[in-house]
């Protein structure tokens, strides 16, 4: 996976950020996360569509070493591809939308405004089987953990034969059977 | 390298070029049998391989349409990926990860020695392991098995200690680093192993075996050999008598052509080889070619598998070195007091960030599963294979309805677990986490079956021609210059990993072959 141009990391890597993850939106498809860490640019979703599925990506796979940016570059993933696929952009935009419907419905509150990783996960859980909720999850079984810049975080190593493998790097260095 | 003509009538025309078919092929040369193999993907060589599990994935799957039906969680899972296969030179030997293994003796005579199993569909082979003996043998020196001729076993990495210990504990006896076609020191102008990992991904230093750098390159040495790549075989032709007399395949274009031969060999693994058969019905065949028993794409067998992941508190980094140079062979005996009739292997699996996050639990997510990944440096994986149970329907049929890019009518493959398959299971998951739990492990997964990667049984031997498809040479009961040369043979599927056994019968099938044609017989 290559870097998305339509993501920007702002700050180095931050450890978990707690809570909500999309700060605000703005105009031309801005969206940002806190503290200005992180920003992202939705092309050919709206801005609210892409800040809610940015926060329901951390929903279905959270990692506190992941930061928002990954989440945001594999929305990122399926706003590119809604730009000549009419009928998934309508999924995202419909589903996102359900999202909202929800949420208000629960706490009153927008999807990604529901303070409760909790409350976002049952609702998350409701629509499990719908094609919109595996539209996304599949989406990040390859854009989150097929992200290369992810490996490192969760100590896998990748490519290594033009490292010689590891046959003199630990291939069978367990120390603590 | 040779180029046949199209209209040379002599040659022997092999469909596929994997653990069947590049071995046939490579050994037909050596005995000086003009030989084409037609190979449906392309040629990539060992620089062209790529330390990347989606990327590989990508470049060298067999990705044509399939559709699957049934009960087992793969067609849930997996509903267009019924199975892992290569569609390159070399076929799935450029995936494999090199376990192998020599059937035990009961399993070539599985009906009589499982007796009656309700809903099996069980045979005998018509042949037994002192008829394969000598092929075992062949077989072992030429893809150099590890712990065989005097050839040392792998080292064994991290994950290997683990099972090792875990295994230990309890009490099993049967535990080292595999019988593994991996050179473990230079052989046979071949790299020692590196540890590199990628196994699965096709090895980058060369030393672990494939028909792609080990078998074809000395076929085509010999000046015997020609692989076509890119050729897809659509349909066996035949005459009035009943004989075949060539192929219709389409080369990269899609252009289609006809290659006459004197003889035809079908190895394009046990999906591709019974659909070719049935894809070739005719007025004078028209339940397919060497269809008289209706067994073709009957009795597939895929092999009871599942894995076992476990976290441990400190790193084991699994997916360093060899993926499967580790075994424990204690429970792969027939002992039905356990449950089951037949027995199971478990061998030591790792899989990269990427596949992990695919197949430990597909369709799996939230905080549960991410808890797996977080913990992916401290995992150590086992896969558990044992035999099946052939079933009649379960099979590879024509689908109605839907076409591939040739306009041919896609395979549909349709599994349901035998009550000995979810019982074999269940035993072995039991097992596989004792093994780890021995060893403190904080929690241990389940993972259910992959996409198959032992495809069998679905052209199978029988010593009459009402039971199956063709007899102990692997020729057509029906056709006499017709035969079967890869997986699709297996009469039953025995415990262990089957590529040795389909290369000691491609061995032993050359050396019918080349006899048959000199004394004119075919
Ligand atoms: C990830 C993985 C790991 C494995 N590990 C092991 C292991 O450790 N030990 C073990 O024993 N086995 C292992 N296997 C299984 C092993 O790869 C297969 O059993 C073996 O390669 C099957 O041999 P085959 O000749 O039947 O088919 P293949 O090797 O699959 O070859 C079939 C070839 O035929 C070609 N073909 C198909 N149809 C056509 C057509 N119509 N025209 C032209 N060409 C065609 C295909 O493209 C392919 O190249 C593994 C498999 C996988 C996927
Ligand atoms: S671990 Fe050994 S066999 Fe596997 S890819 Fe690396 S060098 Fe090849």
């Amino acid at each position: 996976m290559t870097t998305n141009p339509n993501v920007t990391r702002r700050t180095a890597l931050k450890g978990a950020v707690a809570g909500l993850i999309v700060a605000g939106t703005g105009a031309g498809g801005l969206v940002f996360g806190h503290g200005n860490a992180w920003a992202a640019t939705a092309e050919n979703l709206d801005a609210d569509t892409f800040a809610t599925l940015v926060q329901m990506s951390r929903d279905t796979y959270p990692h506190s070493r992941l930061d928002d940016s990954f989440y945001a570059e594999a929305v990122s993933v399926l706003d590119t591809a809604a730009k000549d696929d009419a009928g998934l952009k309508t999924m995202l935009t419909e589903g996102a939308a359900k999202l909202d419907k929800e949420a208000m419905g629960l706490k009153a509150a927008s999807y990604r405004t529901m303070s409760s990783e909790d409350d976002r996960v049952a609702i998350l859980k409701s629509m499990e089987g719908d094609g919109f909720f595996q539209k996304i999850r599949g989406n990040l079984v390859t854009g989150l953990y097929n992200n290369k810049k992810a490996w490192p975080l969760f100590g896998y190593e990748g490519e290594s034969a033009s490292k010689g493998g590891y046959i003199d790097r630990g291939f069978n260095d367990i120390d603590w059977l | 390298m040779a180029t046949f003509d199209k209209n040379d009538d002599s040659v022997v025309v092999i469909v596929g070029s994997g653990a069947g078919g590049g071995t046939l092929g490579a050994e037909l040369a050596m005995k000086g049998v003009k030989t084409v193999i037609l190979e449906a993907g392309g040629r990539h060589e060992t620089e062209d391989f790529q330390n990347d599990e989606w990327g590989s994935f990508g470049q060298i799957s067999w990705l044509d349409k399939r559709t699957t039906s049934g009960s087992w969680r793969v067609a849930k899972d997996f509903s267009g990926l019924p199975a892992w296969i290569v569609k390159a030179v070399g076929g799935s030997t450029i995936h494999w990860a090199g376990a192998s293994l020599r059937f035990q003796s009961h399993e070539w005579k599985a009906a009589t020695t499982y007796g009656n199993v309700p809903g099996a569909n069980l045979l005998d082979w018509p042949i037994d392991a002192i008829e394969m003996d000598p092929w075992y043998a062949k077989a072992e020196d030429r893809m150099g098995v590890t712990r065989t001729n005097g050839i040392p076993g792998l080292p064994g990495n991290s994950n290997f200690k683990v099972l090792e210990a875990g295994a230990r504990k309890l009490g099993y006896n049967e535990v080292h680093t595999g019988r593994m076609a991996i050179n473990s020191e230079p052989r046979d102008d071949r790299s020692g192993c590196m540890q590199i990992g990628f196994c699965f991904q096709g090895c980058k230093s060369g030393a672990k075996w494939s028909t792609l750098i080990a078998e074809i390159p000395k076929g085509e040495a010999t000046g015997k050999l020609e692989v076509r790549p890119n050729c897809q075989v659509l349909q066996i032709q035949h005459n009035d008598q009943g004989k075949v007399t060539g192929v219709l395949y389409a080369d990269k274009d899609g252009n289609q052509h006809l290659q006459l031969a004197r003889v035809v060999c079908v190895a394009g693994n046990s999906i591709e080889s019974p659909r070719l058969l049935l894809n070739s019905a005719s007025s004078k065949f028209p339940d397919g070619l060497a269809n008289s028993s209706g067994q073709v794409g009957r009795n597939y067998m895929r092999h009871m598998t599942g894995s076992v992941y476990a976290v441990f508190d400190k790193p084991v980094h699994m997916y360093r070195g060899t993926t499967m140079a580790g075994i424990v062979q204690d429970e792969a005996r027939h002992d039905p007091s356990r449950g089951f009739v037949g027995g199971y292997e478990m061998e030591t699996l790792s899989l990269g960030l990427p596949f992990m996050a695919a197949f430990l639990d597909p369709g799996g997510w939230g905080k549960d599963f991410a808890w797996w990944m977080d913990n992916y440096e401290n995992m150590a994986g086992m896969w558990l294979v044992g035999e099946d149970m052939p079933q009649e329907t379960n099979r590879i049929t024509l689908h109605a309805t839907e076409k591939d890019q040739f306009g041919l009518p896609v395979p549909n493959v349709n599994f349901d677990d035998h009550a000995n398959d979810i019982a074999m299971r269940e035993h072995a998951f039991g097992r596989g986490e004792a093994i780890y739990n021995a060893v403190g492990a904080v929690k241990t997964f389940r993972t259910p079956p992959y996409p198959s990667t032992h495809n069998l049984g679905t052209n199978r031997m029988s010593e009459k021609a009402s039971d199956g498809v063709v007899n102990k040479h692997g020729q057509t009961h029906d056709i006499k210059n017709l035969f079967v040369s890869d997986g699709s043979q297996f009469t039953t599927g025995a415990a262990e990993n089957p590529t040795l056994t389909i290369v000691a019968l491609a061995l032993r099938q050359a050396d019918f072959i080349a006899g048959e044609m000199s004394k004119g017989n075919i």
